[in-house]
């Protein structure tokens, strides 16, 4: 993946509000990953490493909250959190086309003085 | 990080340092008009808002909700409404390098540009290689080079189109960075994601690119005439494609010797027909 640049907008992000609300340290920021955002968790965590470094977020904490797949059975109309890639309802056996979460890759929150 | 193309560009975040001396946040802004944006924050010591959790004294904490990529989905969905104004497919082709997809878009030009006039924007890492040879089948083709960034984003695609007459086309193919990792998180405002998978990468190949096959619309399984030579298990390969991807269409098709293609072409006919029928105007549809 992609995720220094990736963790380089959030970081544009979080500075932009960061300095909307009068704010000139970043203490912590929370980031919502979906599982199949496409993002690995833990090279988000490398890449923040390298990109902190000088700026206003230098000292900060990420905090990643890593968001389960939930899909919808079309056949059973439940939803289900498939166990791996394949998105088997557990009820009816199904192959689920339809994600009903999951796919977020989005800035939470931010601890901001 | 990028570990197959070593996309890395570090140190271009713009920021500015923007210090206060007093630590007063009691100020307001009324110019939010996005949800995603509406938080509170006004004297917090008196009255926190539900929003607004007070951490340490001199802290706070502040519900944002943006999504990272939101810039990047902005431009897709503006470039996917121009795109439809001028009444254009528009592809947005992804596979892994060597997949074949220069070799696809050539033979889709030659059977197809006498009756759907195709325009082609290539990005690579570097040369402008695949635009010449997509030029010499006919195409109009302009090259993005992306230097060390492993994905086409929606603004190089805007910026691209820009240079083209789309009036005079009514197919527009992007050929994407190949690589099966990062071009799947950003849209660039296509019609139609085509995943592409060459017979010789292997039958589970789907499986371990999972996002990527799940974000396609359409999966091309290409090199059929060399299949029988590398031993492809084809119904292994569709196994895994129809568990993993039961949302894609699926064509197995050779460049080469055209095996398959006509379903494929069929399938864009009737695609376009659907959109952009003379008697319906796409805006209603």
């Amino acid at each position: 993946m992609h995720e220094v640049s990736l963790m380089e907008q959030t970081l544009a992000i979080a500075i932009a509000q960061a300095e909307d609300h009068g704010a000139s340290q970043i203490h912590r920021l929370t980031l919502r990953v979906g599982q199949q955002s496409g993002v690995v968790a833990d090279a988000l965590r490398f890449a923040f490493e390298v990109v902190r470094q000088n700026t206003m977020a230098a000292e900060a904490r990420l905090e990643i909250e890593e968001i389960p797949v939930t899909c919808r059975c079309q056949h059973c109309h439940e939803n289900f959190q498939p166990e791996d890639w394949i998105y088997r309802c557990p009820h009816c056996d199904q192959i689920s086309q339809t994600v009903m979460d999951g796919k977020q890759l989005e800035l939470a929150s931010l601890e901001l003085s | 990080m990028c570990q197959n193309c070593g996309c890395s560009a570090v140190g271009t975040v713009a920021h500015s340092h923007h210090h206060h001396g007093d630590g007063n946040f009691a100020h307001s802004h009324d110019d939010h008009d996005q949800q995603e944006h509406h938080h509170h924050h006004g004297n917090y010591s008196k009255s926190p808002s539900q929003q607004t959790v007070t951490i340490e004294p001199d802290r706070q904490s502040i519900a944002i909700g943006q999504g990272i990529l939101s810039k990047n989905d902005r431009l897709a969905e503006r470039n996917r409404g121009y795109f439809q104004a001028k009444g254009l497919l528009v592809m947005n082709f992804l596979s892994s390098p060597g997949a074949g997809k220069t070799a696809l878009i050539e033979k889709m030009v030659g059977d197809r540009q006498k009756d759907h006039p195709t325009a082609v924007i290539v990005g690579d890492l570097a040369t402008d290689n695949d635009a010449q040879r997509l030029r010499s089948a006919g195409a109009i083709a302009i090259q993005v080079t992306t230097g060390n960034i492993c994905h086409l984003e929606a603004e190089m695609v805007a910026k691209a189109a820009q240079k083209l007459d789309l009036d005079n086309i009514d197919q527009l193919i992007i050929e994407n960075v190949g690589n099966l990792v990062c071009p799947t998180t950003y849209d660039l405002g296509e019609d139609l994601r085509v995943v592409l998978f060459s017979v010789t990468e292997g039958e589970d190949k789907p499986l371990k690119y999972p996002a990527t096959f799940k974000s396609a619309q359409v999966i091309l399984v290409t090199k059929q005439d060399i299949a029988a030579a590398v031993d492809f298990d084809a119904e292994l390969a569709w196994q895994n494609l129809r568990q993993v991807a039961p949302q894609a269409q699926i064509f197995a098709v050779s460049a080469r010797t055209g095996k398959g293609l006509q379903s494929w072409y069929e399938y864009l006919d009737q695609w376009q027909l659907q959109h952009y029928s003379p008697l319906v105007d796409p805006a209603l549809a």
